[in-house]
């Protein structure tokens, strides 16, 4: 199954060092999750107006100065970093309208994620190799979900790996087994949201992130989650300016937090949490079942 | 005037088959006992299973091994993978882990016995280790099952291998079940209950749910055993592709896979039927798992569920096992649904004893009564004495002799000098179910339906 | 004798543990998490773990005393059979769970399924007790000095609850009953034994009815 991580820095001057902070976290959920694994990472990124989209090529050998043509034909202005077999573009665009015309444009390319403040990487690969490609030493910001992966029901490929991410700056991570997945997932294709795997995760992801575009707060969302969604879960949820954890009534699935006045982290397991600067005396419990837990970027 | 009477009167009998005679007894019996039935054995229908593959024996193109002077190798090892001390078995052939408790301790002694004498290994049940198992059979495996009845450390550390328990293919998803019944005082001491009351079981570990958390507890145990013995992983056939591949990623030295046809000694009759796979599906989907790891060969495999012959047993190698379990037919070499105990040195007549049951030889799964007609699926003082452990030691190793003969026999005459060279080009298929499950062409032609799907 | 589990691994420790001489103590420093650790001891050492610790610490113990000053993850002594095992902080899920005996003592809150599955340890936590505690315990005593979560004694054999604080809510066949004076001389040993200074008349207790012993279709049973 899997490895979750959470970091969210209270104190600004530490956003510079959020993936130094981080990444002995990720890669201390390796054995939980070998195969593959992601990270989202939200902080102050796009110039107003415009949106940040992270996209995946996998294996496929993509020219992506070609691909930032297009988009600028497309969309007009926009910029693009690349980085191996991912890229970031930051471009005007509603997430819908860029996510098709990748899919008719581009189809070997993968839209991990749409947002103002979000950029998400996934891949195949041990911890340690997918954050060595991606630089996750080196990235800044306020908070991050990650995840590790050992697969389950669904195939070991890039798609299946954690988050999953729903419209603008939501993402998911979850370690457990859904149990009524394929029922969640119809339901909310005859309400007409789109799904990309048949991941148990996503059908998580999409069903919240659904919730909270109908106008349901996060905690509404959740609690009517609780009667939706069946199996065991402990989902780590990021939004724009928040953190937020949430365990299944049977709370089969770990979960520690520890709190300082500097950050809060999260993870599965505490081992992953013991190089954290000042964890010595910080705040440590675990999530109790059926409540969900926020942090807010100040 | 007279009523017409029909010219032909006669009784019609038209059954339903949908509301067939099992049907209506089993509508009956809830209507009046307000309760499941619970009863022992495994899967009772019919299923694609072994008996729908047969060989491709040797001819012109491929040549036999003479059965005398020409030898047919059975030598298995299980539990390569991390512990400094396999099992080293003569024979691929185990006896499957089945419960003091659900069986009397004669029959463990006698399971015993005989395993040693071939060289194989038996495996402890949902209860614990008796002494009787532990000092009779050479090579014991070690069950850690949801419930952990009598699960201790010292045993842990006499065993020769532990095997943790996922689920059975009688009942995944299900726990264990004992009635009160069978609950004797030395059968509740054991697993820390009181005597006569209904055993309730878990159908989760307590301390574990997922593989993620598998792996630290397989761990565990290798550091409880400082690494020394195999650990076994034994899950009930359902999505067998994915759990086998999770039980390797969660560092199993031995996959058990157990098919719909396993028995029990007790469950409801809705898990017995009605959860669960196929072994002859399962077994395909389990070696496909392992060569998607590149495992086969690394972690061994062992099939278990409805194994009856030396037939079977060529069959499950072939198609890619490297060892098979049996647990239903070991008690039927020991008498289970024979008409006949013996007593000193005559054949005594249990039928009366079947009738009382509601049952008769050959119909009889009521293990969970623990009123076992010859005495072993029983802790009754005197129904045990049927079977003591000298005659049930002969019979369980001539079973397991003959099951060998013919698998080596079979094996020579598809041209190998070893039974783990058998492969599965050595068998076709004769029905379309079996075909499909074991993905393998029909007799005569060279369709495998759903192939490329 | 001293083990710095940043420099040396649980597979050495354990090692050594589990040939180590009786009445040999053993400190272990930096267990920063740490899976297993002082698992299958079976001598009477005294360990002590200067820190946290992940799953199974002092799973299947025998003999030993073991004094985690930390947190302790899930399966805390899981399957301990005698010794003592003592936690300064909080424990994880199924804290005791399926353990023969010894006694284990919890300084904070144990988590979900504290003692599920017991089957003849002492378990006394100072703090409180998450949802399905002692679900299906079958022999030992569990203290709870704080309160108790849901279904408290869910499937209850013939272990023994005694609770101080508030209970959620029972689980099926689990029942509040009288405390004899044996019960309260239990208890008070066991608060004693834990370090815990509380009065066992502040205690309730809860035990089995014992109406799911036997299948009874027209009890309206929930099974």
């Amino acid at each position: 199954m899997c490895g979750i991580v959470g970091l969210l820095l209270k104190r600004p001057a530490l956003r510079p060092a959020l993936g130094e902070l981080m990444l002995p976290m990720f890669i201390g959920m390796t054995e939980r999750g070998p195969d593959s694994g992601g990270l989202a990472v939200y902080g102050d990124r796009a110039a107003s107006g415009e949106r940040r989209f992270s996209l995946y090529a996998g294996e496929s050998a993509v020219d992506w100065d070609a691909v930032a043509a297009d988009v600028r034909t497309r969309f007009g202005q926009s910029t693009i970093e690349i980085n191996g077999n991912h890229a970031i573009v930051e471009v005007n665009a509603a997430p819908e309208a860029m996510a098709q015309w990748i899919a008719e444009a581009h189809p070997d390319i993968a839209l991990l994620s749409a947002g103002r403040t979000m950029d998400l990487y996934k891949d195949i690969g041990a911890p340690g190799e997918i954050a060595e490609r991606y630089g996750f030493g080196r990235l800044r910001g306020t908070h991050v979900v990650g995840h590790t992966r050992m697969a389950t029901e669904s195939a070991v490929t890039p798609a299946h790996a954690h988050p999953f991410t729903f419209g603008d700056d939501f993402c998911l991570v979850h370690n457990g087994s859904l149990s009524n997945p394929n029922n969640v997932r119809r339901e909310l294709e005859h309400q007409g949201v789109s799904f990309v795997t048949d991941n148990d995760t996503e059908a998580a992801c999409r069903y919240l992130g659904h919730r909270l575009n109908e106008g349901d707060d996060l905690e509404t969302a959740v609690t009517r989650g609780f009667s939706v969604l069946d199996g065991f879960y402990t989902l780590l949820i990021g939004t724009r300016d928040t953190l937020a954890i949430v365990r299944d009534p049977f709370a089969c699935k770990p979960a520690i937090v520890a709190e300082t006045d500097d950050y809060v982290a999260i993870s599965s397991e505490y081992r992953s949490l013991a190089a954290l600067p000042g964890v010595e005396s910080a705040r440590l419990f675990e999530p109790r079942p059926r409540q969900l837990y926020q942090w807010r970027v100040q | 005037m007279n009523a017409p009477t029909h010219p032909l009167h006669h009784i019609t009998r038209e059954e339903s088959a949908t509301y067939d005679r099992a049907t209506l007894d089993y509508i009956y019996r809830a209507a009046a006992t307000g309760l499941y039935e619970i009863r022992g054995l495994g899967a009772k229908r019919h299923l694609p299973h072994f008996d729908d593959l047969t060989f491709l024996g040797a001819s012109l193109s491929r040549y036999p091994l003479e059965g005398y002077r020409e030898k047919c190798a059975t030598r298995t090892v299980l539990g390569t993978r991390f512990a400094e001390k396999p099992l080293e078995l003569a024979i691929p052939v185990t006896i499957a882990g089945m419960s003091f408790g659900a069986l009397s301790a004669n029959v463990k002694e006698s399971l015993g016995r005989a395993a040693t004498a071939m060289g194989t290994s038996t495996t402890t049940g949902d209860g614990g280790m008796t002494s009787e198992e532990r000092r009779s059979s050479k090579t014991l495996i070690y069950q850690c099952l949801p419930s952990r009845y009598g699960f201790k450390p010292d045993d842990v550390r006499r065993a020769d291998a532990i095997e943790i328990v996922i689920g059975q293919g009688a009942k995944p998803g299900g726990g264990g079940m004992l009635l009160g019944q069978k609950i004797n005082p030395r059968v509740a001491a054991m697993r820390t209950l009181p005597e006569g009351v209904d055993q309730r079981s878990a159908s989760r570990h307590p301390d574990w749910t997922g593989p993620d958390d598998l792996m630290i507890k397989i761990k565990e145990m290798r550091e409880i055993t400082d690494w020394q013995k195999p650990i076994f992983v034994k899950i009930g056939a359902t999505r067998v592709f994915n759990d086998v591949k999770l039980a390797v990623h969660a560092g199993a030295d031995v996959v058990v896979v157990d098919g719909m046809q396993g028995g029990t000694a007790a469950t409801q009759l809705a898990f017995i039927e009605h959860v669960g796979i196929p072994t002859l599906a399962a077994i395909r989907q389990a070696v496909d798992a392992l060569d998607d790891l590149d495992m086969r060969g690394k972690v061994q495999l062992i099939v278990s569920g409805g194994i009856r012959t030396g037939a079977d047993a060529a069959k499950a190698l072939a198609l890619g096992a490297d060892a098979v379990s049996i647990g239903q037919g070991m008690l039927m070499a020991l008498g289970c649904n024979h008409p006949t105990y013996r007593m000193g040195d005559h054949d005594v007549s249990a039928v009366a004893d079947y009738h009382a049951l509601g049952t008769a030889p050959g119909f009889c799964h009521h293990c969970h009564t623990g009123r076992c007609p010859v005495g072993v699926t029983t802790q009754d003082p005197v129904l045990e004495q049927r079977l003591t452990p000298d005659i049930g030691a002969r019979r369980v190793k001539n079973y397991l002799k003959t099951i060998v003969m013919e698998l080596t026999m079979i094996a020579r005459a598809c041209g190998k000098s070893d039974v783990h060279h058998l492969e599965r080009e050595d068998l076709v298929a004769l029905t379309v179910e079996a075909a499909a499950m074991a993905r393998m062409p029909l007799a005569g032609t060279n369709w495998i339906p759903g192939a490329g799907v | 004798m001293n083990f710095d589990l940043a420099s040396q691994s649980v597979r050495e420790l354990n090692a050594y543990l589990h040939g180590a001489a009786p009445d040999a103590s053993v400190t272990v420093t930096s267990p920063n998490g740490a899976h297993n650790v002082a698992v299958g001891v079976n001598v009477p050492v005294n360990i002590d773990i200067q820190g946290h610790v992940g799953y199974y610490a002092a799973g299947m113990n025998q003999l030993a005393k073991i004094d985690i000053h930390g947190n302790a993850g899930p399966g805390l002594a899981e399957g301990m059979c005698s010794g003592e095992v003592h936690v300064r902080g909080f424990a994880s899920v199924a804290a005791g769970a399926a353990a023969h005996g010894g006694l284990l003592v919890i300084d904070g809150d144990a988590s979900l399924r504290c003692g599920i599955s017991m089957k003849g340890i002492d378990i006394v936590v100072g703090g409180s007790v998450g949802d399905y505690s002692a679900f299906m315990a079958q022999a030992g005593h569990l203290v709870v000095c704080g309160d108790a979560g849901d279904a408290l004694g869910d499937s209850l054999y013939e272990a023994v609850i005694y609770v101080k604080g508030s209970v959620a809510s029972l689980g099926a066949d689990a029942q509040e009953q009288a405390m004899t004076d044996d019960d309260h001389a239990r208890l008070t040993a066991l608060l004693q034994r834990a370090g815990f200074a509380h009065e066992s008349h502040a205690f309730r207790r809860v035990g089995s009815a014992r109406t799911l012993y036997h299948w009874n279709a027209d009890a309206e049973q929930e099974y």
